[in-house]
């Protein structure tokens, strides 16, 4: 807006406490998105003291619907759904975080270098084009074909797709951030180009950065899952929620908790990153969070 | 000698006059010509316009066409002509930001055009820039003292935490701003505050040549005065060269010792700014003084409009490039180029009609006449 | 080729003029943001009169442009609120017309002309077309005779070859063309109003001069009265009738534009004046003159001010100034000025003489 677009210089609250109480009332779904995966990592981390054996065994109570001694109920096998879904967050955050750790490393270093480098810029680019052309699918299936399945392969066949999609971000704020005049006058006063690249370029990449990499994350715990459902992904004796959902497919019409419990823990893994990641977008833009209006 | 070695140095402000402290490698080929920090000769710049799918080159946007000025010491050269003339486009490659197509550009007597890489460092410290956007022209991410510093390290004349402090911190009191500001970061800084930050950046390294880009265009009117203010205190102070490039012809009258009016990558005009202001000879330049509103109801003038657009620099007007808009064009200005020639001492101007010999024709006049 | 003219600044004639025709009271628009509540307009009054030339001067975030907006409810709600006032335009309250009717005002009683004239046109849409939209609209004449009056209008801003223009699209224009085009659009349904934001500080000298000349000549021809948004106290000197000086979202002076160039009453209009350099100062002094600073810059207008909103830069100012806001008062015929400290101001000018 033509008035309020003046530059006000705003007081923040003091001390530390202020401060934080302060961003959670201004950005609310930020703290709510980092609660919930906080809280989604402590199931992770804390698993062998929050359920039993997931793997265990125990044809006498095959297919139990839910109850006080099996929360979640029983699967064909006689294992403890609960336990399962719980030993699952493990493998969903690994890969999740794993795939939007890697690709997002990977890509900023390539992007880094093509948005900067004019000559590498050409080459590189072709390859990503190439290597987007494969489909992400049929490029998994046929990594696990050739090296067994793993959860290392699956993080693997699924950052591979990934990284051009980071690179073609990193290097588009790298071409933009580049001409602004900011960078101009760090040449202007003598800066060496890695200095340019560490302090001036990377620093204004950061917060692109970090909102694509959450929803990388979305996607890749989304892609697991899809992978062990289709039995291309972890091995089929590893508590996924994929391999859970595959199990239970045959028996959800009469049997759904088996496929509901797990289901539901993936959509709410993915809704939530997906919340903090347009949470994050929102505070870390500064062209959103200073102007208003 | 690389710069790292140079031996930090006190910067109290007292201390900076040019040419205390200043490594000897720069210093060092002025010897010629002691006053002239700035010589710009024959300068061009042409940018390829490209099209279609293969970037065919079509066609030259002709920015920077063949232009010379010097700058000495203690003096501003003011840069002065409307959108696309290339006046910035003159101040990057000043700052050997853009590199020239041809000409050369000798900081201190040494052509910077020549050298690149590495051997330009020692030249990069001469000449510094002011920029016109204070809000781009300053990292968000970095704090006004980081800012500030940041020249200082890359010449290794930091001195580490304490005296690099001590430095910023002498730098921000002479430019305005307060200490507690240093650990500010650029969005809490209001559009005033945010230019002085960024004079002080081109001060820190003590340069000759000070490239000002608009400085003040972008700022609120109450503040400009500030702006300007500093930047002639300055000025005196370290006897800086300043190019001063800006659209407002009486901001450019306000702060500079003489002025080239630009007008489609060539200098119509150049003189002291008196002579340009009170009889100026380029009818471009006339047009130019009469088309900027005096801020004053009690004058009601007679002015000269000047009808139609500035052609575009892809495919410049032949002849006198002004021949399309000027009032008094002759035959010979459609087809001849006229040269900048000095037709009276210190006074420039490129125009068939004030070529010496030519018969006087009072400009002035005539223009009232058709009204 | 070139023509000489002089800026006619006359109230057109045959106008009535002194009848007002926009009478603005207590106007008062705040912004509801992340940050707090933005006073962006406190209580701002003024009229125009029929075939008047008024200008609102005051640097950016003074509310110039929010009350213009306002006044034809252009702007967003929320964040925008319009806590009090009334825009009266020929009986009407335009703030409280339903949407249908005040559509119906703009861009045909009410018309204006923004900054950028690249943004404020379409760039999909043939200039024909965007022309003859609004004359369909609001005249319901059939798009044959909505094209003709295009192209009329278009000879009329005094572009060459309009019929062809037509058919051309905004980026075939250079910048001066294009606001030449906005004018066309603003002025195509004979206005009674036309309201101009900052018209040419996009444009370059030579332009704006062409632009100024052709939107007071217009105004001559077509009688229509117009406020003039800008910041630039050059452009207000030399077209503007009358003016009302902002600061900080309130208005702080309004005079007749000699009388304010001559004996500025408010300490912040006399500021602005010497703070900015003028053409020709050197020839009349001799030396180059140190300009006239104001120190500080606009206050933040989320914390609301109790007394002058320009009390903490000014010169003047007294403990009364930062605690009890200054009515605006007549302190020559038609002259007003918010300002405790006025006798203080006029003693100086006189005084050093």
């Amino acid at each position: 807006m033509v008035a309020t677009s003046t530059e006000f210089v705003i007081e923040r609250p003091q001390g530390w406490l202020g401060r934080v109480l302060e961003f959670a009332r201004r950005n609310p779904t930020v703290v709510i998105g980092t609660s919930i995966l906080a809280l989604m990592a402590a199931v992770a981390v804390f698993a062998p003291w929050l359920a039993t054996d997931p793997l265990f065994i125990n044809p006498i109570d095959r297919l139990k619907p839910p109850s006080k001694e099996f929360w979640f109920g029983t699967d064909h096998l006689g294992r403890d759904v609960y336990a399962r879904t719980v030993f699952g967050t493990r493998i969903s955050l690994t890969v999740g975080l794993a795939v939007a750790t890697f690709s997002t490393a990977i890509g900023l270093a390539i992007g880094l270098v093509a948005g900067y480098i004019r000559i590498v810029d050409a080459i590189v680019m072709r390859i990503m084009d190439g290597l987007m052309a494969i489909p992400g699918i049929l490029f998994a299936i046929a990594l696990m074909a050739l090296f067994g399945s793993s959860v290392q392969n699956v993080i693997i066949a699924i950052t591979v797709p990934e990284v051009p999609r980071v690179v073609r971000l990193v290097r588009a704020v790298v071409l933009t951030i580049r001409e602004q005049p900011f960078v101009e006058a760090a040449v202007a006063s003598g800066t060496r180009l890695p200095r340019i690249l560490v302090r001036h370029i990377l620093p204004n990449i950061f917060a692109p950065l970090i909102v694509q990499a959450t929803y990388v994350c979305a996607s890749a715990v989304i892609v697991e899952a899809l992978l062990s459902f289709l039995g291309a992904g972890t091995p089929p004796e590893v508590p996924s929620w994929g391999n859970m959902m595959a199990d239970g497919r045959v028996y959800f019409q009469i049997k759904p908790w088996i496929l509901l419990f797990p289901g539901i823990c993936l959509a709410l893994m993915v809704l939530t990153v997906n919340v903090l990641g347009d949470g994050l977008r929102d505070t870390l833009d500064p062209r959103i969070a200073r102007r208003m209006g | 000698m690389a710069p790292s070695d140079m031996a930090p140095s006190d910067m109290a402000p007292s201390d900076m006059a040019p040419g205390d402290m200043t490594p000897a490698t720069a210093r060092a080929a002025t010897n010629g010509d002691a006053e002239t920090v700035l010589e710009v000769q024959d300068l061009k710049k042409f940018f390829p316009v490209k099209r279609g799918l293969l970037s065919s080159t079509v066609g030259q946007v002709y920015a920077v066409d063949g232009v010379s000025f010097t700058i000495r010491r203690g003096e501003t050269l003011g840069l002065v002509g409307e959108s696309g003339c290339g006046k910035t486009t003159i101040g990057k490659l000043v700052m050997r930001l853009l590199e020239p197509t041809a000409g050369v550009v000798k900081i201190l007597g040494t052509d910077i055009t020549a050298v690149s890489g590495r051997g330009l460092r020692p030249y990069r410290r001469e000449m510094q820039m002011v920029f016109q956007d204070p809000y781009s022209s300053l990292n968000p991410r970095m704090s006004a003292g980081a800012i500030v510093r940041e020249p200082l390290k890359n010449y290794g004349l930091d001195g580490g935490s304490i005296g690099g402090e001590k430095q910023a911190e002498a730098l921000f009191a002479r430019v305005g701003l307060k200490r507690e500001h240093m650990a500010k970061y650029p969005h809490e800084f209001s559009g005033g505050q945010r230019q002085r930050l960024g004079i002080a950046r081109a001060l820190a390294l003590n340069p000759s040549l000070i490239v000002a880009d608009e400085p003040v265009s972008a700022l609120d009117v109450s503040v400009q005065a500030q702006v300007i203010n500093l930047l002639m205190d300055l000025q005196v102070e370290y006897r800086l060269a300043f190019l001063f490039i800006s659209h407002d012809l009486a901001v450019v009258e306000h702060i500079s010792h003489r002025v080239a009016v630009m007008y489609l990558g060539k200098i119509v005009e150049l003189t002291d700014k008196r002579t340009l202001f009170t009889t100026p000879l380029h009818p471009y330049t006339e047009a130019l003084l009469a088309a900027v509103p005096v801020p004053d109801p009690e004058i009601s003038r007679q002015r000269l409009i000047l009808e139609g657009d500035v052609p575009s620099p892809i495919n410049p007007p032949s002849g006198c490039r002004f021949h399309t808009r000027c009032p008094y064009a002759v035959e010979r200005c459609r087809h001849e180029e006229p040269p900048l020639i000095e037709v009276q001492p210190g006074h420039a101007v490129a125009c068939h009609l004030r070529e010496v010999g030519a018969p006087p024709i009072k400009l002035e006049k005539r223009a009232s006449a058709t009204a | 080729m070139a023509e000489a003219a002089t800026f006619e600044r006359a109230p057109t004639p045959g106008a009535e003029p002194g009848r007002p025709i926009l009478e603005v009271d207590d106007l008062r628009v705040h912004f509801y943001t992340r940050d707090g509540i933005v006073r962006a307009v406190e209580g701002v009054s003024f009229t125009l009169n029929r075939g008047e030339t008024l200008g609102i001067v005051g640097e950016s975030g003074c509310g110039k442009s929010v009350t213009a907006m306002s006044m034809l409810q252009l702007l967003p709600q929320p964040p925008a609120k319009i806590e009090s006032g009334t825009v009266l335009f020929e009986g009407r309250d335009l703030l409280t017309l339903s949407d249908r009717k005040i559509r119906n005002v703009r861009g045909n009683e009410i018309s204006m002309i923004f900054q950028e004239p690249m943004t404020s046109l379409n760039p999909v849409l043939t200039i024909g077309l965007q022309i003859t939209e609004s004359i369909v609209l609001h005249q319901g004449l059939s798009k044959k005779a909505a094209n003709q009056r295009a192209a009329e209008m278009l000879e009329l801003v005094r572009i060459p070859d309009p019929k062809q223009r037509l058919g051309e699209y905004p980026h075939q224009l250079s910048g001066g063309m294009r606001q030449r085009v906005m004018i066309a659009m603003a002025l195509s349904c004979n206005p009674k109003v036309l309201i101009a934001d900052e018209p040419t500080t996009a444009l370059d000298v030579t332009i704006q001069a062409q632009i100024l000349n052709l939107m007071l000549e217009l105004k001559k021809d077509l009688g229509a009265a117009i406020i003039l948004i800008t910041h630039d106290l050059g452009v207000i000197a030399e077209t503007a009738e009358r003016v009302v000086v902002m600061y900080a979202g309130r208005k702080v002076e309004e005079a007749k534009v000699k009388d304010l160039f001559s004996r500025p009453l408010h300490p912040y209009t006399h500021g602005l004046m010497g703070s900015i350099p003028r053409l020709n100062e050197v020839v009349e002094e001799g030396a180059t003159r140190r300009l006239q600073e104001i120190e500080g810059t606009v206050p933040s207008l989320i914390e609301p001010i109790p007394g002058c909103a320009f009390a903490p830069r000014c010169t003047f100012a007294t403990a009364r100034c930062h605690r009890e806001a200054p009515p605006l008062e007549q302190h020559r015929p038609d002259h007003w000025a918010a300002c405790w400290e006025t006798e203080r101001l006029e003693a100086l000018r006189h005084g050093p003489e």
